[in-house]
């Protein structure tokens, strides 16, 4: 017996469209089995992971606080995959946006005033796009695999910040810890409602990309660029888009917008530089990103959507005392299965007895002109 | 239908199909349709893309089923449920496309689809005492790389003679050849018809089919519209049964003053270093296209025509700006955008996924080669792009080719080759560039589409602009060019003025010989 992936002639619209949704509630099934074999009960599990947390109007607060860096960095990445251009490396980017932008509060806490927060938000964003110029540099001149540098270049990002806040930037009267000075006032990030929660500006930043990125993609000549070197990039080189251009475009709008993301975490929800700033939102991203079905509204409803898993992992770990890597499993879970929905829909699986695939060598040969004239 | 055809028939049918009918979703490419194959005879199957030629074809060598009919094998019924199945049944095919990896030798191809354990060097010497045999040379240990597409299809075709066969199926074999390289193809299938063999031998060259076919099953839209023995045919009174109505000749009257028309596309000591292993380096290529005229560059598929597109369209930019002059002005370290801005308009040979994006639709398409030079109509501020202009515009040129369609602004993909190609042809036309560069503008193109587009540069050219047609189709070349030069090996002749040019000629410099290229090379040094 042997499984084969049949490419579908016709993709279905409305399949497409409900996968996310389908993956979901697989992934709710598998959740339900993973709390049964863990002991506990699924209905009360689920019921502290996904509703609980969200039951009140601080809590909200505290979701939009882990959605905001998703959906900003997923939005970036949306772009370079739909260009078929494979950032990995937005943890390393978030990083350096979250360093650089530190810059001012941590060397020049003097400088204080109205000017202080736009500045670090454009150093993170200068330090995500710098981060993110190492890959493409490195694939447009010596073609390496972006893929396997810009993750590479996330351990140096890790490692580099845990250095930095050890050694050179550590508070000199922080006992020891190893975490820059506290920020100053005048560079903490505003929060949105101060009497309602803790949400800050980071959100709003979030939402203005998304519908900023959706226009680009899907009214802009540059969207329209970015979607044929995705899709056909001969056609795209007909067309006199340049491919190493595009390289650059992509990697630098997505370092951009995952420093962006850094620096607001850092900035709004920390407070100060630590060895470890992300819970790993650089990666979670990638799977907001898919389950977005890369398309810059669908990622805000995803990464709310993954923000829960945070949240919601933070929960049965105190209510239930299950680790909090359950979270990472429903993340991995969910990426899994929108990935494997999304395959279905552009292949069927064929089975194929032993007995049957002798006869059968010369027919796959032939297999492909049959779907072309099929299609 | 053609069983009381196949009844009148002096000899036995080797193989007969019965009403075959396949069904592609709401499309029936092939509507009960009949064919009679008699024992040792060169039968023709005849239709336009997209008439069900490819379908049927595919049934009877088992790479497709059936929806319904039956096929009979020497009287009895069979099924023929696999490529192995009509293997072993003694069906041999010679396909379009070849299937064939590059960097085997020949034997090592061959063994490869024979598939029974034998060693290379029996395959090797079986391969070469057949090749003798038929006359067509071959070294089984050359690189298949190395090889010309004439060498190429006579391992294919070796590599179905070995596995004997009674009928061989023969897609559009001439379409790669030089006409002196078909005449050798014939005579081969010649001799196979006096051992008894039969022939399958589809072909939209009516002049090779009523040359050496003995009788001819006509396709339109799936289904059997007639039979005849094609020999009492006239290649019109063929296509008129092909196409259905009367096909349009071109017309093409003489172009005047040429001589002091100015030059807008000249290409000067172009060379080029191959990009890959099996490219072919360009070597110091002249040509001037003046206004008014229509040159055509004939050739061998492989000879560096690709090359040469790819370097005028400056997808690939020269070292040397002069190499590439268009209007007058140096193009070579330009862009393709920026010798599109400079007038300059293309058409690449591949359609899908070079020419137009597959998945994108047509306006989409047009916004594809257009976004530049049609800056201010298609994008507004901001990069914004007017999709209501950019539509209409779509719609404007549908209406001026005649592109069918089944929606508004379908997915390229969605169309059948001709239609895309009348739509990207158009998308150019619709311009009015000052010079335009073709690469195979109707390959694969039923005929009346073909008419069309042909009939659209003549005019173009007469206009005022400078047209270069690249094509491997001879016949085309001398309906539309006013001189002819011809590629060979990544070198170009000097053009024949089309008064002066045969097909002997034509034929002999696509197979190497270059008479006056000595004397051309010489005024370059």
């Amino acid at each position: 017996m042997r499984i084969e992936l049949v490419k579908r002639p016709q993709r279905s619209a409305l399949f497409s469209m409900l996968s996310p949704f389908i993956a979901f509630a697989l992934t709710i099934i598998a959740g339900a089995i993973m709390f049964a074999l863990l002991g506990v009960n699924p209905l009360n599990a689920f019921e502290i992971y996904f509703v609980e947390p969200i039951s009140q109007v601080w809590q909200l607060h505290e979701l939009a606080i882990k959605a905001a860096p998703l959906i900003l960095i997923a939005v970036g990445l949306s772009v370079c995959y739909k260009a078929n251009i494979w950032n990995i490396g937005a943890e390393g980017q978030f990083i350096f946006g979250a360093i650089f932008g530190s810059i001012i509060p941590v060397l020049f806490p003097q400088f204080e005033g109205p000017l202080v927060i736009p500045l670090m938000l454009l150093l993170g964003m200068v330090g995500g796009a710098f981060y993110a110029s190492i890959p493409a540099l490195l694939k447009t001149r010596f073609s390496t695999n972006e893929i396997l540098t810009s993750l590479m270049l996330v351990y140096v990002a890790q490692l580099f910040l845990d250095w930095l806040v050890r050694g050179p930037w550590r508070d000199p009267q922080g006992h020891g810890f190893p975490q820059t000075i506290q920020f100053g006032d005048s560079a903490v990030l505003p929060e949105l409602m101060p009497d309602a929660g803790r949400a800050n500006w980071g959100f709003v930043f979030a939402l203005v990309a998304a519908v900023l990125i959706w226009l680009m993609m899907s009214r802009m000549l540059k969207g329209f660029e970015v979607r044929v070197l995705g899709s056909s990039p001969r056609a795209g080189r007909f067309a006199g888009f340049g491919f190493n251009k595009m390289v650059f475009f992509t990697f630098l709008l997505s370092g951009a917008l995952a420093g962006l993301a850094g620096i607001s975490e850092v900035s709004g929800a920390i407070g100060q530089l630590q060895p470890v700033i992300s819970p790993g939102y650089g990666f979670t991203a990638i799977i907001v990103a898919f389950l977005g079905r890369l398309n810059p509204l669908g990622i805000v409803a995803a990464g709310l959507v993954l923000a829960l898993t945070y949240l919601g992992g933070e929960a049965v770990q105190s209510a239930l005392g299950i680790s909090d890597k359950v979270a990472r499993v429903f993340q991995g879970m969910l990426l899994f299965f929108v990935l494997g929905c999304d395959t279905l829909i552009h292949y069927r699986i064929r089975l194929i007895g032993m007995a049957l695939t002798k006869a059968n060598g010369t027919a796959k040969l032939e297999a492909a002109p049959k779907l072309e004239e099929a299609r | 239908m053609g069983g009381t055809v196949s009844a009148n028939h002096d000899r036995a049918n080797l193989l007969e199909g019965r009403g075959l009918t396949k069904i592609f979703g709401t499309l029936t490419a092939c509507d009960h349709i009949d064919l009679n194959i008699a024992k040792g005879e060169i039968h023709a199957l005849l239709g336009e893309n997209g008439a069900g030629k490819s379908t049927l074809v595919k049934m009877l060598f088992g790479s497709l089923e059936p929806n319904s009919g039956e096929i009979f094998w020497d009287g009895k019924p069979v099924k023929i449920t696999s490529p192995g199945v009509a293997k072993k049944l003694g069906i041999g095919m010679v396909f379009q496309h070849f299937s064939l990896f590059e960097a085997l030798t020949a034997a090592e191809n061959i063994a490869l689809s024979l598939n029974d354990g034998s060693p290379i060097s029996t395959i090797a010497a079986k391969a070469r005492a057949l090749s003798f045999s038929y006359g067509l040379p071959l070294d089984p240990d050359s690189l298949v790389g190395d090889l010309s597409v004439g060498e190429r299809q006579r391992i294919e075709i070796i590599r179905c003679l070995l596995q004997t066969p009674q009928l061989i199926i023969l897609d559009e074999p001439t379409s790669v050849l030089t006409p002196q390289e078909a005449d050798k193809l014939f005579e081969t299938l010649e001799r196979l018809r006096s051992e008894g063999k039969s022939i399958l031998y589809i072909s939209h060259r009516l002049e090779e089919v009523k040359r050496i076919c003995d009788r001819a099953t006509v396709l339109r839209h799936g289904k059997v519209v007639g039979h005849c023995n094609p020999r009492e045919e006239t290649a019109a009174s063929l296509a008129r049964m092909m196409v259905g109505s009367e096909v349009k000749a071109v017309v093409r009257a003489p172009a005047e003053g040429i001589e002091t028309a100015s030059a807008l596309l000249e290409i000067r000591g172009l060379s080029r270093k191959p990009a890959t292993p099996f490219a072919i380096p360009l070597k110091n290529i002249n040509l001037t296209v003046r206004a008014g005229e229509v040159i055509g560059i004939a050739g061998v598929a492989g000879n560096g025509q690709g090359e040469l597109f790819e370097s005028v369209s400056g997808e690939v930019l020269q070292q040397d700006a002069g190499s590439v002059r268009i209007r007058g002005k140096d193009a070579g370290a330009f862009s393709i955008t920026g010798r599109r801005l400079m007038g300059a308009a293309f058409v690449p040979e591949e359609r899908l996924g070079h020419g137009a994006a597959p998945r994108m639709k047509l306006s989409e398409n047009l916004l594809l080669s257009r976004h530049a030079t049609d800056g201010k109509a298609f994008v507004g501020s901001g990069g914004m792009v007017k999709n209501g202009s950019v539509y209409s515009a779509a719609q404007r040129i549908i209406t001026a080719m005649d592109v069918r369609k089944s929606a508004p602004d379908p997915e390229a993909a969605a169309l059948s080759g001709g239609n895309l190609q009348k739509f990207i042809v158009g998308r150019e036309l619709d311009r009015k560039p000052s010079v335009m560069i073709v690469n195979q503008p109707t390959w694969g193109v039923d005929a009346g589409a073909a008419a069309h587009i042909r009939q659209a540069l003549i005019e173009l050219a007469r206009s005022g602009s400078a047209v270069l047609v690249i094509s491997q189709d001879l016949d085309e070349l001398f309906e539309l060019s006013d001189a002819i030069a011809v590629m060979h090996n990544g070198e170009l002749s000097k053009p024949l003025p089309i008064a002066e040019a045969t097909f002997e000629k034509i034929g002999l410099l696509m197979g190497g010989a270059e008479p006056g290229h000595a004397e051309h090379g010489m005024e370059v040094a």
